[in-house]
């Protein structure tokens, strides 16, 4: 049942097979039995989610169920839930308690899903491996002593280990499509504007993205029919029809174009990640579809233009932490400056004070035209990249990381390794397309994630590109030993 | 040496909406400490800002009231300092692309009008406010003012004097008064102004080095602040010292500003485009349908009021001086029904007068329009002499009722039957025989004196002319 997919349980559910109550039981035990190894999870909260379980049966009771109705969700500790403690992996938030719910758990609880718990995170959603989380490092479910990528490591552990049906993630940077890669899953981040920040902790505000993380392609399109959609409360937001992210699911490949970019099979590639990847691309062909070579020539400045207008944004986004409404304050200070100069020193951790560093100086006199305007420039030929490319195919395809999943204290010394690791995710941020990653097999014993990259508002067409791929291998369906 | 004084400035005015620029927060001055404080307004983590439309229509306004180019788009950015009143870490406001482009606003300084610039007005986001009071040792923070409405409007350094910052000022708080953008009470902060002063040998045009007077809440202070400014800054460079670039407060109780803080000290603000918030667009279909509820600016109607009433430039301009006095007028005028000029001397002498003694404003006037446009009619008709108004009208002031009222009742109608206007007459030669032979011995001035003895004897009722012909015919 664990392995089921969102499809099956729903049905399990709605034949009474199941309750929502009992199937909720079976994944908190399992949290129970491998969390402690794992620490996906940050914070539990058996009444509450038992609470929304039976509320949940009561609804199914009254066949008012929907498709995610009693199917328990694991929700990423950057999303204000009302009620729920919500540290964004930070000391500085580490007693803070939402009052309010963000638009995405809003539309889980109208979907009628069953919240987990809140998965662990790298800090303020700053890293690549979840080494920065205040409150410890996430395990990969696949080798304990392996990283499970960032930043939303938690929520990928969490669905590997098959501690939750599915879960969400956010992708700043790759933090959806990197963990997703890491440990062997499926992970959509959709066009920016598509989910609603509101009430999701933000990072760098213009490339923030909320998205799903799951077992399947079909089970990313279920979650996204819940998480998408017109939010007023956040300006960004694209006013759009509601749309069904299941409707191209069975659509053959035939014709289908996909672009290869030359520079994602370049230097910096893992030569068995490279081998995975060009393996699933011979499955695509052999489904009917055609390639193309394309090129992404400013790919290679994505890494720069990404460390100046994320830590720049960051740095202002950040400064609301200061001690004064809420979250931790320094114990001791003799004036108002050492207040903040001790809170935001003892409340945030390295990674993210190298950033809110790297942000103020950016953005400082004197340099604010030969950093952020630049990057800004750049991003725009960065995106521009992407709508040439899109002229000779349909979809983009190459590797989600340069490589698998790291070991432990491997990267940590060396903040420029880290962030190589998104190398093939960051260009898609940045220009705001929709991007995901869905397993493709292992090198080395180690899951290797296939990233396909679509136009704008072309998650449908994608996630049908990944399920057809899903019907023909059997990747997705591999669990790591002992769980 | 003859020194010149420079003086811009900037002003605060908070926009009349109902709820905050980026949220849903009421704006009502005066309730209770951070109960008017949102999730938005407190800076929770992941909240978003929302653009009040409201907030925009007001600056499009403004825009139009000082026939300024509106920006087709314009873009909020973050200003970013740390303070405890400020929950976000950053102000949103509008940097390098302000809603509100170049305008100017005419005022008249003495008898002679003068053309101000304007160089911009842009929206942003009020600060909450610290409380120090109540709270020993530590300070309080009040959310409910994070967040409301400001229209920052600034001007070009182009006024010389004192005097002409402050006809500026009021002209300006006028005005957004006028167009309904502002409530413009001063001592609630909804009107505040920044005023830079710098000096320079007359003839220079080099501007001189700047102080600027922070937050000044009444014209009064303005006036002060800049004379005290002016005399600091002139002495100072005459004793042979130099000018530092600061900000200054006025102490109201000292009439001295002294300074707060060096442009040295002074914030990088690291201001960037806020990316929650996408560029504001504006275009000319929004434009005109803000246009459309504009109503008619000072200037125009006064213009219209030399035209349509008759009325004289300097009256029209004192009739229009508040939209509210304006709208007094017009509604007695059309009441009336008679020569406009005679309202408007109304206006601007017993009624200005009576508001003046008692520091009241005219919509709060006890005597409506169309009570005082009753009493301009028993004038007219000549049922009271000019002299009994003025009693018929404090009596309507004093809330005794309208004008036919107070004559019935306190029989003030005027006596115009020549038979009976005939018998006082009569009573007055007869009482009088001293002053008729006065009058009868060629002094004209006797006349006057029988007439003042008619009129007191009618209690001032009887008719003045008539007396006066009848006076005229006995004694021929």
């Amino acid at each position: 049942m664990i392995n089921s997919s969102l499809k099956e349980l729903a049905a399990l559910l709605a034949g009474k097979k199941i309750s929502s109550l009992e199937l909720t039981r079976e994944f908190l035990a399992r949290i129970g039995r491998f969390n402690p190894k794992i620490n996906a999870y940050v914070t539990l909260d058996e009444e509450k989610t038992l609470t929304q379980a039976h509320a949940a049966d009561a609804r199914i009771g009254r066949g008012e169920a929907g498709p995610l109705t009693g199917i328990p969700i694991a929700q990423k500790d950057i999303f204000c839930a009302k009620g729920w403690t919500t540290t964004c992996g930070s000391k500085m938030l580490e007693n803070f308690v939402a009052p309010y719910d963000a638009h995405i758990i809003e539309q889980f609880d109208r979907a009628g899903a069953v919240n987990l718990g809140k998965t662990n995170m790298d800090e303020f959603a700053m890293g690549s491996s979840n080494e920065t989380s205040y409150f410890g490092q996430v395990k990969n479910p696949w080798d304990k002593s392996r990283v499970p990528g960032g930043s939303s490591g938690g929520s990928a552990a969490a669905v590997a280990a098959r501690m939750c049906a599915a879960a969400t993630g956010t992708d700043t940077g790759g933090s959806i499509r990197q963990p997703a890669s890491l440990c062997g899953l499926s992970g959509l981040k959709p066009t920016y504007g598509v989910c609603s920040r509101y009430g999701m902790i933000a990072f760098a505000s213009s490339l923030d993205q909320a998205g799903p993380m799951a077992k399947s392609s079909e089970d990313l399109a279920l979650m996204m029919n819940v998480m998408a959609g017109f939010d007023p409360r956040d300006s960004t937001s694209l006013q759009r029809d509601k749309e069904d992210y299941t409707r191209s699911l069975n659509k053959p490949l035939t014709g289908l174009r996909i672009g290869l970019p030359k520079e994602y099979f370049a230097d910096g590639l893992d030569a068995g990640v490279a081998k995975v990847v060009e393996d699933a691309i011979a499955e695509y062909r052999k489904l009917g579809a055609e390639t193309v070579e394309v090129s992404l020539p400013n790919t290679r400045l994505s890494i720069p233009v990404y460390y100046v207008l994320a830590p720049a944004e960051a740095s202002s986004n950040l400064a609301r932490f200061d001690g004064v409404r809420y979250g931790y304050r320094a114990p001791e200070y003799t004036d108002l400056l050492d207040m903040y100069c001790k809170t935001r020193a003892q409340g945030f951790g390295e990674e993210v004070k190298r950033r809110i560093m790297i942000g103020t100086y950016v953005l400082s006199a004197g340099y604010y035209d030969a950093y952020y305007l630049k990057a800004q420039k750049i991003r725009r030929l960065i995106a521009q990249d992407f709508t040439e490319a899109f002229k000779q195919c349909d979809v983009i395809m190459g590797p989600a990381a340069p490589g698998t999943a790291f070991k432990v204290g491997e990267k940590t010394a060396d903040p420029v390794s880290m962030y190589l690791e998104d190398l093939y995710t960051i260009a898609v941020n940045l220009a705001g397309l929709p991007g995901m990653s869905i397993p493709a097999g292992f090198s080395n014993g180690l899951p290797v994630g296939l990233q396909i990259i679509g136009n704008y508002f072309d998650e449908a067409r994608m996630l049908g590109v990944g399920h057809q791929y899903q019907q023909a291998t059997d990747w997705h369906t591999r669990m790591p030993e002992g769980m | 040496m003859q020194w010149e004084v420079v003086i811009g400035l900037e002003t605060h005015t908070q926009l009349q909406t109902n709820t905050k620029i980026f949220s849903g927060a009421s704006t009502a001055f005066g309730a209770e400490p951070n109960t008017q404080a949102c999730v938005v307004s407190i800076a929770l983590p992941g909240v978003l800002p929302v653009l009040n439309k409201e907030a925009v229509r007001c600056a499009i306004k403004f825009g139009l009231a000082i026939d300024a180019e509106i920006a087709p788009r314009s873009v909020f950015a973050r200003k970013n300092y740390f303070y405890p009143d400020l929950p976000k870490g950053y102000q949103i406001s509008q940097y390098e692309l302000p809603i509100v482009g170049k305008g100017r606003l005419t005022v008249q300084v003495g008898d002679e009008e003068k053309v101000i610039n304007i160089t911009r007005a842009h929206l942003e986001e009020d600060a909450g406010k610290s409380v120090h009071e109540d709270f020993h040792g530590m300070t309080g923070i009040d959310l409910n003012r994070a967040g409301t409405p400001l229209l920052e409007i600034v001007t070009e350094p182009d006024m010389r004097s004192a005097a002409e910052a402050v006809a500026y000022a009021k002209k300006l708080h006028e005005l957004v008064q006028w167009i309904g953008i502002c409530d413009g009470n001063m001592q609630e902060g909804s009107f505040r102004c920044d005023v830079n002063v710098s000096v320079r040998p007359k003839g220079s045009d080099k501007l001189g080095t700047r102080r600027e007077i922070k937050n000044l809440n009444s014209f009064r202070f303005m006036q002060q602040a800049i004379e005290y400014e002016t005399r600091w800054q002139i002495e100072t460079l005459e004793d042979g010292g130099t000018i530092q670039q600061a900000t200054v407060l006025f102490d109201p109780d000292t009439g001295e500003t002294r300074a707060m803080r060096s442009k040295e000290e002074a914030n990088d603000y690291r201001y960037f485009p806020d990316p929650d918030l996408l560029p504001l667009e504006v275009t000319a279909d929004d434009i005109a349908k803000v246009k459309a509820t504009m109503p008619e600016l000072p200037e125009a109607m006064k213009a219209r009021f030399e035209q349509e009433y008759g009325l004289s430039a300097y009256d029209a301009s004192t009739i229009t001086a508040s939209r509210s006095m304006a709208d007094y007028f017009v509604a007695a005028a059309a009441d009336f029904g008679g020569e406009a000029k005679v309202v408007a001397n109304w206006v601007m002498g017993s009624v200005a007068a009576k508001l003046n003694e008692e520091g009241r404003e005219i919509a709060e006037s006890p005597v409506s329009p169309a009570q005082l446009a009753g009493l301009l009619k028993r004038i007219q008709d000549g049922t009271i002499s000019g002299k009994i108004a003025k009693d018929v009208f404090a009596a309507m002031w004093a809330g005794e009722g309208d004008a036919d009222t107070i004559i019935e009742k306190q029989g003030l109608k005027q006596v115009s039957d020549s038979g009976a206007i005939e018998k006082i007459v009569d009573e007055v030669l007869a009482a009088n025989a001293a002053m008729v032979a006065e009058y009868k011995a060629g002094k004209e001035k006797a006349f006057n004196g029988l007439v003042g003895q008619c009129m007191k004897a009618s209690k001032g009722k009887a008719n003045p002319s008539q007396v006066n012909e009848i006076l005229k015919q006995k004694l021929a």
